[in-house]
């Protein structure tokens, strides 16, 4: 655990320590309802949430005067009693996100201000805690090994964030403060939003009801209606061609068609024909595998491969409709 | 392959492995790892488990395989299904193939095998005898194949060491058997990263997904001086030294690359990834559950040794990895073109029954171009 003060806790108040705060003052929730002064908090908790879902970050009072200190670090513990009195997850997760970003900012400054050796040091021993991230500083770079920079931007799809678009040298990646701290957003957000969900349920507090309620209007506006397309992206479409052609389709290719097909509902008796003009085709062999990957005979349905993967092998061709989408299932699927 | 074939290669191939039982080793942690061969005119065993140099050896005798392959992947439980297997960790291997270099089949060193009437002919886009177009092409010994083959390998390790701070004494290189090379680095700190992190370092060897803003081209407001240099490490230094060719013409071709745009960049880019990119193939390197083929064993695409390389620039496939014996045997041979095995020449066979050293014999048994019937 990081040895924290009561400044880094209102920075990070997701971590251990804040709830070791809580405790601490004796507090309990009921007292947040009947006394006046621990009322204005829960206003706070509520202001901290509306801000979040409006994609705007908190701005916090860091000055470290007894009564400051305890608004912020209880606005944020309210925030999440609120949050899961009202069981609205994508308001956890608009949350969750802005909070990670609110704390991305603190961690690159004091990333950034080597001159506080203690902020610096806090800093970089939150991102080895919480991510397993060793960050060195080297000259004006921060480096980190090029195995871990990997696990982090692997779940980024910018194409800056790819190996190849990274300044490397001798295994180390080198990085911007902002970049690093950038680096674990992700998991920061998923960091903060396991531990909400994860906390317990409480039951409805008296003087929270009207909060609760209003969360949960806030909530139904952004339920997402979707409309889909039975159009085919380019890829299976090419992948139909070379098969229609009679020319070789690659093992890579043939799982690509499969894949999709089976995941938007096909069964194998309409899938198998496709194969039929395949210069090597046996229909025995091709039954089998698209049985294995339907599942039917193995134990894992298989997924359509993501539109990364696809491009790496060499089968993907993007047209502007290809834009927003992440695997070729996707293709089509339009927000209304 | 008929029968009498199928005989003559697995006592061949046992019969190697009986001899050369020094060249076949399980690798660190056997039992860790997951085993598999093939038989001729048979499926793929796998999910094997075998803990020791004489396990694999009672294998080799017991199934006289035609292909034998090992994890590069260690699991806890390596014999049970693939979903079962839980998997710890994974030597970074790469595989290097004369197939994925060339944009066109080497003339002189290929052939088509009609897959409609077995026709075997010089190349050619279509069958002289049935005219169809479903063909296969069948590569013999090449050895500019070769060389190029080699100049990737070396391209590639140049990368490992700088770029991904891989210790020199720890990348093995391997012949594959075939007409390629097979690259590890066991124990790294990469071992332990999934397959999606695996195509990044793909990519990045391959010089892959690259953007104009990396090497310093900004849609708006271009700083010359923050385009690539001779001095600058990895693909930046690279990457210029392509660009500008000497030193000297650097301002020159500076100014032609602004002056051509953002996308004229972008497009270049891509047209230098043909060109610096190390022409691996991904789907080996991406692949965290693969078992590849086992050194010391024989690749029955052409009855060669998968072996260690020393020196890859003194390095001759056709020679060294060539073990067969020379003992002379009959086989009706249907190859019009020439090939080069153990330095002796073979062909052009014109459907004939001739005489030929084991060696020859079985490599073009292999290739499909020979039958001993």
């Amino acid at each position: 655990m990081v040895n924290l003060g009561s400044d880094e806790i209102i920075k990070y108040p997701f971590l251990d320590e804040a709830g070791k705060y809580l405790s601490d003052k004796g507090f309990s929730l009921e007292d947040f309802a009947t006394n006046a002064d621990l009322k204005k908090i829960v206003e706070s908790a509520f202001e901290r949430i509306t801000t979040a879902i409006d994609g705007r970050i908190y701005k916090s009072d860091l000055t470290t005067n007894n009564s400051s200190t305890t608004n912020e670090i209880f606005s944020f513990l309210i925030a999440v009693i609120l949050l899961k009195l009202s069981g609205m997850n994508t308001l956890t997760r608009r949350f969750s996100l802005a909070e990670a970003r609110r704390a991305e900012k603190f961690l690159e400054t004091d990333l950034k201000n080597q001159q506080n050796t203690r902020n610096a040091k806090i800093s970089l021993e939150i991102l080895q805690e919480l991510f397993s991230v060793t960050i060195q500083k080297e000259d004006e770079y921060f480096t980190i090994p090029i195995a871990d920079y990997l696990k982090h931007s692997v779940n980024f799809h910018e194409r800056e964030w790819k190996l190849i678009n990274r300044k490397i040298l001798h295994g180390k990646v080198q990085l911007t403060s902002h970049e690093t701290v950038r680096l674990v957003r992700k998991e920061l957000d998923r960091y903060i939003f396991l531990k909400i969900n994860s906390s317990s349920s409480p039951q409805m507090i008296q003087g929270f009801e009207s909060y609760v309620t209003k969360l949960k209007t806030l909530a139904k506006k952004f339920e997402v209606k979707t409309v889909e397309s039975t159009e085919y992206p380019p890829c299976i479409k090419h992948a139909i061609e070379v098969l229609e052609k009679g020319e070789n389709l690659s093992h890579s290719g043939r799982f690509l068609l499969a894949t999709f097909l089976l995941n938007k509902g096909q069964t194998v008796e309409q899938i198998a024909p496709l194969f039929k003009n395949a210069p090597d085709y046996n229909e025995k062999v091709t039954r089998y595998q698209l049985n294995q990957l339907s599942g039917t005979s193995g134990t894992t349905q298989y997924k359509c491969p993501s539109c990364e993967k696809v491009k790496s092998q060499n089968l993907c061709f993007p047209i502007p409709d290809c834009d927003p989408i992440i695997n070729p299932i996707q293709f089509g699927r339009k927000r209304i | 392959m008929n029968e009498k074939d199928v005989m003559l290669l697995e006592d061949t191939f046992k019969k190697f492995y009986f001899e050369h039982f020094d060249l076949l080793h399980v690798p660190e942690n056997p039992e860790l790892r997951e085993f598999g061969f093939q038989k001729f005119n048979g499926g793929m065993n796998r999910h094997i488990t075998l803990k020791s140099d004489k396990e694999l050896h009672l294998l080799l005798m017991q199934n006289k395989p035609s292909d034998v392959y090992c994890s590069n992947a260690c699991y806890r439980f390596p014999n049970l299904p693939m979903t079962e297997k839980d998997w710890l960790n994974a030597d970074l291997i790469f595989d290097i193939d004369a197939k994925d270099l060339r944009k066109t089949h080497p003339v002189k060193n290929s052939l088509i095998k009609c897959s409609n009437c077995d026709q075997i002919s010089n190349l050619s886009d279509s069958c002289p005898n049935c005219q169809s177009t479903k063909l296969g092409v069948i590569t013999l010994t090449c050895s500019d194949c070769i060389k190029a083959t080699k100049d990737e390998v070396k391209k590639l390790n140049q990368i490992l060491i700088d770029d991904l701070g891989i210790n020199p004494q720890s990348i093995e290189i391997f012949f594959s058997g075939n007409e390629g090379f097979h690259i590890y680095v066991p124990k790294s700190e990469y071992q332990e990263i999934g397959s999606k992190e695996r195509a990044e370092i793909s990519d990045y060897i391959m010089f892959r997904g690259a953007i104009p803003e990396t090497f310093g081209f900004k849609r708006f407001n271009l700083n010359k001086s923050s385009l690539p240099k001779f001095e600058d490490d990895g693909w930046n230094g690279k990457l210029a030294k392509q660009l500008y060719g000497t030193k000297s013409n650097r301002p020159k071709i500076l100014q032609q690359v602004i002056s051509g745009g953002y996308s004229l960049f972008q497009k270049r880019l891509e047209e230098f990834r043909q060109i610096i990119g190390v022409k691996i193939d991904p789907n080996v390197t991406n692949d965290i559950h693969r078992i590849f083929r086992l050194p010391g064993s024989i690749n029955s695409k052409s009855g060669l040794t998968k072996i260690f390389v020393d020196d890859l620039d003194k390095f001759d496939p056709y020679t060294d990895a060539c073990h067969i014996d020379d003992e002379k045997i009959n086989v009706n041979a249907n190859c019009p073109i020439t090939f080069t095995l153990k330095n002796k020449k073979f062909g052009p066979y014109k459907n004939e029954t001739v005489s030929l050293p084991k060696f020859a014999a079985i490599y073009m048994i292999c290739k499909g171009i020979a039958s001993t019937t």
